[in-house]
């Protein structure tokens, strides 16, 4: 019963990526299983490549730490045919020069209201809630990818000290611009939605806009300095 | 040349073919649950393929037409009238000035469409007229319909069918009984006792039912054996995730574009119109099928559309 899709010769193995099928209508190119700069850079390399380049009966493409899926317009090619082609893409964008990273400035007033987990994650991480903001804001990171709701930055590179587990019930509503620590990942929920992270703090600037998708505040591949401001800041920024 | 919503329904959407081009954004891409009955709608009103139509969902609601036009209704049945005299699915009607449709409760599946010759008229948004519901994107003010708001619509010549002799052949397409899948990526976390269950138990689906994903209910308690988290990647239109509680969840036309649990299978491209009628205490089994099967199904689905 398990065997069945070996008829398919599904998977394409390479040395360093495989391609195999993850329904009838889409491809994982799939570089490892660990989350290491090279097969970041692999990730980015391939996403630029297929954003600029879009290769036809490519309908979405969904990047991952590790991992790229495409969706196929199986009404205009196969996804064999685009299996193949994704071959000599990948050997292209290996050879692709990535644009240099943008560093993005996101102001965030801390704790209180705004950020009404932080002490939790202090608690977690047997630090002070200063310490806590003084490490959230010195880190260095960089965005993965955008994926799970729209504009939402996966952001790596956080210091493995405020590593603090997800909520298991998740809040309802988290508001816009709220900054999380969910396990070992830090993000910014770009619009009002449910969400399981610990909120540690809120930006007052708007990083995505859902009608404008392409001016989004925050790209793949971005780096991102977080900059804590006081209560005044935060409103005075809020609506300019 | 506009439609009054009068009574909305519980849920009525504007919806087309989708949204494709971005997932690297986050943006899943939306559009018809039950893209097979939207299609067969605005072929028998003489629209193109992707010409915006309402999705009814559960009940319907009511609608007055300020112009003569030329309607059909496809999908489930949810008993259906213009000015009381009722009305068949799969079949092109006029609507005279001042007439009401009205739409009851579905007696069978999920959804319906009511397709409008002309197509709804509202802005594409980033290439679409599909709204997104979660995110407020695309259709009417990125929202489900509501009593007062008025539609319009435009304006074609001819149909070139108005009526569908082969309805046998539809509802057998959309039988929701077997809901068909390939092998899932994570299809190898789960022993063979899981795969068992999973295969020959019946499935409830659940009251959390939604544009964005399915939870099922009954039916087998699944673990896998190799944990219950991946590392976050992109999710297929139709994966079926398996998260710690062992419940599946059938992520839809809404779907997050990436996420971090196990996919035991993947439904079919040409069953996915039956997800899009799966309603609240439906229950029905899966059944695996080959990549090579369900390509066939999904060709000859496109074929019976453009036969038709």
């Amino acid at each position: 019963m398990l065997c069945q899709q070996q008829r398919f010769n599904g998977v394409t193995n390479s040395t360093d990526f495989i391609i195999a099928p993850a329904s009838d209508r889409t491809l994982l190119i799939k570089f490892g299983d660990d989350h290491s700069p090279k097969i970041q850079k692999a990730v980015f390399q391939l996403s630029h490549y297929l954003l600029n380049n879009p290769l036809e009966g490519i309908l979405n493409i969904h990047p991952g730490y590790t991992s790229i899926m495409v969706a196929v317009d199986v009404e205009k090619k196969s996804i064999q045919a685009v299996q193949k082609s994704l071959q000599q893409v990948i050997k292209n964008a290996r050879a692709m020069e990535l644009p240099g990273p943008v560093l993005v400035d996101i102001p965030v007033l801390y704790g209180g209201q705004h950020g009404p987990d932080i002490n939790k994650v202090a608690e977690h991480s047997d630090l002070s809630k200063k310490e806590v903001i003084a490490m959230h804001s010195s880190g260095d990171f960089q965005v993965s990818f955008i994926g799970f709701t729209p504009g939402f930055p996966y952001i790596s590179g956080m210091d493995e000290t405020l590593v603090t587990p997800r909520f298991k019930n998740p809040r309802k509503n988290v508001p816009a611009g709220s900054i999380g620590i969910g396990g070992n990942q830090t993000g910014i929920y770009p619009l009002l939605s449910p969400g399981g992270w610990n909120l540690i703090g809120q930006t007052p600037l708007q990083i995505f806009d859902i009608k404008h998708p392409e001016k989004a505040l925050i790209k793949m591949g971005d780096r991102i300095k977080f900059n804590p401001i006081s209560k005044a800041e935060f409103e005075q920024q809020l609506h300019s | 040349m506009s439609l009054h919503v009068l009574k909305a329904g519980t849920q009525t959407s504007i919806q087309d073919l989708g949204r494709p081009g971005f997932a690297h954004l986050g943006i899943s891409t939306s559009g018809a649950a039950d893209a097979y009955s939207f299609q067969i709608g605005n072929k028998l009103v003489g629209n193109d393929p992707n010409d915006a139509a309402l999705e009814i969902t559960l009940s319907g609601g009511k609608y007055e037409f300020d112009v003569d036009a030329i309607i059909a209704i496809t999908g489930s049945e949810f008993d259906a009238t213009i000015d009381d005299e009722p009305v068949s699915n799969w079949a092109a009607f006029k609507v005279k000035k001042d007439q009401c449709v009205q739409i009851n409760s579905s007696s069978n599946g999920a959804r319906c469409y009511l397709c409008v010759q002309g197509g709804i008229n509202v802005p594409a948004l980033l290439g679409s007229r599909s709204t997104h519901l979660i995110t407020g994107l695309g259709g009417f003010a990125g929202r489900a319909l509501q009593k007062g708001d008025v539609l319009d619509f435009g304006q074609k010549n001819e149909t070139k069918i108005t009526r569908i002799n082969n309805v046998e052949k539809i509802q057998k397409h959309l039988n929701r009984d077997k809901i068909r899948v390939t092998k899932g990526l994570e299809g190898d976390w789960f022993d063979d006792d899981a795969w068992h269950d999973f295969l020959n138990k019946q499935y409830t689906v659940s009251q959390s039912f939604s544009r964005m994903g399915i939870r099922l209910e009954v039916g087998a308690i699944i673990q896998s054996s190799k944990g219950n988290e991946i590392v976050t990647q992109g999710i297929p239109l139709g994966a079926v995730q398996v998260p710690g509680n062992g419940k599946p969840i059938i992520s839809f036309v809404e779907h997050q574009t990436t996420g971090g649990y196990p996919r035991i299978v993947n439904v079919i491209n040409a069953d996915l119109c039956k997800v899009g009628q799966l309603k609240p205490g439906d229950t029905f089994q899966f059944e695996l099928v080959t990549l090579e099967a369900a390509e066939q199904l999904f060709a000859e689905q496109l074929n019976f559309i453009h036969n038709l």
